[in-house]
Order: structure tokens, then C-alpha cells, then sequence
């Protein structure tokens, strides 16, 4: 690696953080004033106990691409299937490597994953409950996941063994943070199920609006900085794009999330007569998102409308889990990681182009495998994980703690402590 | 609860159906449909697992 690269890439990792404060903010906003403080202190803890449990084991079970990993022989082939690093980062050389640097990005990408279930668990679940099941997730299920994905696994592989195109490729984490984190979402949403007066009477879902609209648009704004610079970052240090192409990651990934917000404001004033900013917050983010799988191998046209369907599918899935599945998600956490994040992965199989060469052979049935596993092998053992936990250290509050409201009820003082009570949120309906 | 588990199995039966198809098969048609046919067997387990967690409206919190 040239020091200009690594200048570069170093300045992008600085980025990077940008996009935790820009979910944090987003969940925040989005949830309701008395578990404000509650939402934001849950973020810090979540992004520290992920860089903690990342440095004591995760760098060990994912890796960097071409160091010690543990296979298996299949039909002639080498699956590698988990890392074979020490624990506590021993073994790295800290003179700018790329997996020193893998290293240090992965403590940022790995918080970033860690914040996405906090949307879905908005104003019931608990902070020690966050603090174990993020452990879980910073310690197997994200740095297996990405291991196969960026660290020469065998997802990575399915190009050089199975000629299925250049392997499955997800250039800025679609897969192995968002959805990874919308699945650990959707998990979570099933187990500790809606918020109280969440679903009235009839059965039909209220309207519990977010307490803080510029909050969450100002939050916007932040992840897109920090997007950029972890799809810059990614491309750059596990695909070795060349310096300038993260010129065009920059603009695709522009491209893709404001063209997603346009189509939700569209969408939502076609629907209801007016924009609606949340779901438009949501869809600027779904389409981020959705471009974290192929910025570098994408032209602007074919970013332009992978954010257009993104936008258009969060709107979509919002509605649709709230309504029809009962799934309370006051993030949209599941919609915008989730859903846009597999759309993402599918899409970067459909527009790919490498610099090689143009599209490649097979490389949307890569796509298709990796969005397999992620459905068979990471949903069932983040539930099964987070089941189990459940179990031991049950992850709703109380009742009362719902009445009073996360803030008060786990840590003793309100965000807001001048603000008036909106009795009508107590009142039954 | 009754469609959960086997709700979850199909998810990684069809799972486990991708991965014997790129093992298994060498050529790429017969590779594409049985990768094809496990992502079926996910998408049923999936109707199902999301079925079980769907509680009917009279019963929601």
C-alpha cells in the first residue's frame, strides 16, 4: 500500500464514525422523549462493549484476507470457514498494514452493526439486555459473517472455486453490517414484541411518532458523511479499488441515498397528501444502505436507481410490518437495514461492472448465495442466540419502566427535564 | 409456536440445499435450479417462522 492510499484510507476511516452518530441520532429521534438519554447512552454502551468484545475475539474469528484461517476440504476445495488470528489483535504489525488497518475500521463497522437492533428495541429494551446480546453479536455472528465475506472465506471464494463472477461481493457492508444488524433487528423485535398501547383494542397499529424530527434529519445528513467513508474505506482496503475510484463510491453513494429520499417524499405525498420525514429519513438511509453492497463496481445510473427501488421498498416494508405483522420497529431498523440491505446485495449481482472487464458470469447466483446464508445461517442463530439469553437475562422491562419511561425507570434522570408529560401517552385507549 | 421451529429449519434446510448444490454440482444449470429450489425452501420457512410471530389483533399489548 502507497502512503497516499494509506493517507486515504486513513482519512476515510476518520469518517466513518459518522454514520454510528448518525443511526444513534436517528434512533434517538425516533423514539419517544422519556428514553431519549436511555437511547443515546445505549448507543455509547453498544459501540463500547463491540470494540471490546471485537479486540478480545472478534479479530480472531474474522481475519484479513491471505492470513491463517481454518479450512475444509470439500470436493476438492478449500472452504475457509473461520479466522485462525490470536486473541487481543496479537499478531498484527502496527506500521500500517492493511489488517492493522482492517483491524482498527472493523472496531468502528463492528459499533456501527451493534447500533441497528437499538431502533427496533426503542423504549422497552434493557441496557444490560443491549450490552450481552451486542456482545454476542460483536463476538460470533458479525465477525463470522464477515469473515466469509471480506476476509477470504468461502463466500468471498465462490468466484475462484465455483466460477460464480468475482465471488460474493458486498463493497460497504450491505450484508455482512446492515443486514446482518436488520436481521439481529427483526430477532429482536419478535422477542420482546410491541411496545405497550403500541396496538389498541381493535388490534390496529397507533401512530407513536418520534419526539425529535430535526434530530433524525440532521442524523441524515451525518451518515451520509460517514457512509462515504465506509465505502470508501472497504473498497479501498478489501478490494484494493484504485485511490481514485473512491471518486465515483462517493457520488453512488450520494446518488443512492437522496435519490431514496426523493422517492419516499414522493411516495408518502402521493399517499397521505403530504412528505412524511421520517419515512423519508428512513429511505435516505435504506438507500445508503443499498449502496454499501457495490459503490466501486457500479455506474451513477445504476446507483441512481438501486436508491429509487430502495426508497420505494423501505416505504413499502415500514407499512407493512407495522400493519400486517405486527412487528413494532420504531427505528425502521429491520426495513432500512434488512430489506434495503439484501435489495443492496441482489442489486450489485444485477449492475455490477468490474474494471477487469464488464459484468461477470454468475455473479448474481454469488449474490444469491450470500443472501441465502444470510437468511439460513445468520437469522436463525441470531434469534437462536438472543432466545436463549431471553431466557437469562430477559431483554424487556417491566411494565412500570414502560409507564415511566426508559429513562427514569433504568437510569434515574430525563433527557429533557423541563419538558412537560404528555399525559394523553398514559391514557387508555 | 407450532410454525416456529419448523419454521426455522426450512430456513436452514433451504440453507443447507444452497450449499450441497454448489458442492455437489458441477454444471451450472442443475447448479442454478437446486440453489434456486433451497432459496424456495428458505422463502416457505420464512411464510412460516413470520406467521408464528404474527399474533392475531385482538391479542396485542
Amino acid at each position: 500500500m502507497t502512503e497516499s492510499t494509506l493517507t486515504l484510507c486513513v482519512l476515510l476511516i476518520l469518517l466513518v464514525p459518522f454514520a454510528g452518530a448518525g443511526i444513534a441520532l436517528i434512533n434517538t429521534g425516533l423514539g419517544r422523549s422519556r428514553s431519549a438519554a436511555h437511547s443515546m447512552l445505549a448507543a455509547l454502551c453498544a459501540i463500547g462493549v463491540a470494540a471490546s468484545v471485537y479486540f478480545v475475539s472478534g479479530f480472531a474469528v474474522q481475519g484479513f484476507a491471505g492470513r491463517a484461517s481454518h479450512d475444509l476440504i470439500l470436493s476438492g476445495k478449500a472452504w475457509n470457514l473461520v479466522a485462525a488470528e490470536p486473541f487481543f489483535f496479537r499478531g498484527l504489525d502496527w506500521n500500517g498494514s492493511p489488517a492493522s488497518l482492517a483491524a482498527w475500521l472493523q472496531m468502528f463497522v463492528v459499533g456501527i452493526a451493534a447500533l441497528i437492533p437499538l431502533g427496533a428495541g426503542s423504549d422497552r429494551w434493557r441496557l444490560g439486555a443491549i450490552c450481552w446480546s451486542t456482545a454476542l453479536l460483536s463476538g460470533l455472528t458479525y465477525p463470522l459473517f464477515a469473515h466469509w465475506v471480506w476476509s477470504g472465506g468461502w463466500l468471498a471464494q465462490l468466484g475462484a472455486n465455483y466460477g460464480m463472477g468475482h465471488g460474493f461481493i458486498d463493497a460497504g457492508g450491505a450484508g455482512s453490517v446492515h443486514a446482518v444488524g436488520g436481521l439481529t433487528a427483526l430477532s429482536i423485535a419478535w422477542l420482546i414484541g410491541p411496545r405497550r398501547g403500541k396496538y389498541g383494542h381493535d388490534g390496529m397499529p397507533s401512530a407513536m411518532p418520534g419526539h425529535n424530527a430535526v434530530l433524525v434529519l440532521f442524523a441524515c445528513l451525518l451518515a451520509l458523511l460517514g457512509w462515504i467513508g465506509l465505502n470508501g474505506s472497504i473498497a479501498l482496503l478489501v478490494y484494493g479499488i484504485a485511490p481514485g475510484r473512491v471518486v465515483l463510491v462517493g457520488i453512488n453513494t450520494m446518488l443512492s441515498g437522496t435519490l431514496a429520499a426523493l422517492a419516499a417524499a414522493a411516495i408518502t405525498r402521493f399517499r397521505f397528501g403530504r412528505p412524511d420525514a421520517s419515512l423519508c429519513a428512513n429511505g435516505w438511509v435504506g438507500g445508503l444502505v443499498a449502496s454499501s453492497a457495490a459503490s466501486a463496481f457500479v455506474s451513477p445510473a445504476a446507483a441512481a436507481i438501486v436508491g429509487l427501488i430502495a426508497g420505494v421498498l423501505v416505504i413499502f416494508s415500514v407499512e407493512w410490518l407495522d400493519l400486517h405483522l405486527g412487528v413494532d420497529d420504531p427505528g425502521g431498523a429491520i426495513s432500512v437495514h434488512a430489506v434495503a440491505g439484501i435489495w443492496g446485495l441482489l442489486a450489485a449481482g444485477l449492475f455490477a461492472r468490474f474494471p477487469d472487464g464488464g459484468p461477470a458470469e454468475g455473479q448474481w447466483l454469488a449474490q444469491l448465495v450470500g443472501v441465502a446464508t444470510l437468511i439460513g445461517f445468520v437469522l436463525p442463530i441470531t434469534y437462536g442466540l438472543n432466545w436463549i439469553l431471553n431466557r437469562l437475562h430477559p431483554h424487556r422491562v417491566p411494565a412500570e419502566g414502560e409507564r415511566q419511561g426508559m429513562d427514569l425507570y433504568e437510569l434515574g434522570a430525563g433527557a429533557y427535564p423541563e419538558f412537560v408529560t404528555h399525559y394523553d401517552e398514559f391514557a387508555n385507549r | 409456536m407450532t410454525l416456529k421451529i419448523p419454521g426455522f429449519l426450512l430456513l436452514i434446510a433451504g440453507w443447507i440445499l444452497v450449499i450441497a448444490a454448489i458442492v455437489l454440482l458441477r454444471l451450472s444449470g442443475p447448479r442454478t435450479a437446486f440453489v434456486l429450489a433451497g432459496v424456495g425452501v428458505q422463502i416457505a420457512g420464512l411464510v412460516l417462522v413470520v406467521r408464528s410471530h404474527v399474533s392475531p389483533r385482538e391479542e396485542r399489548p
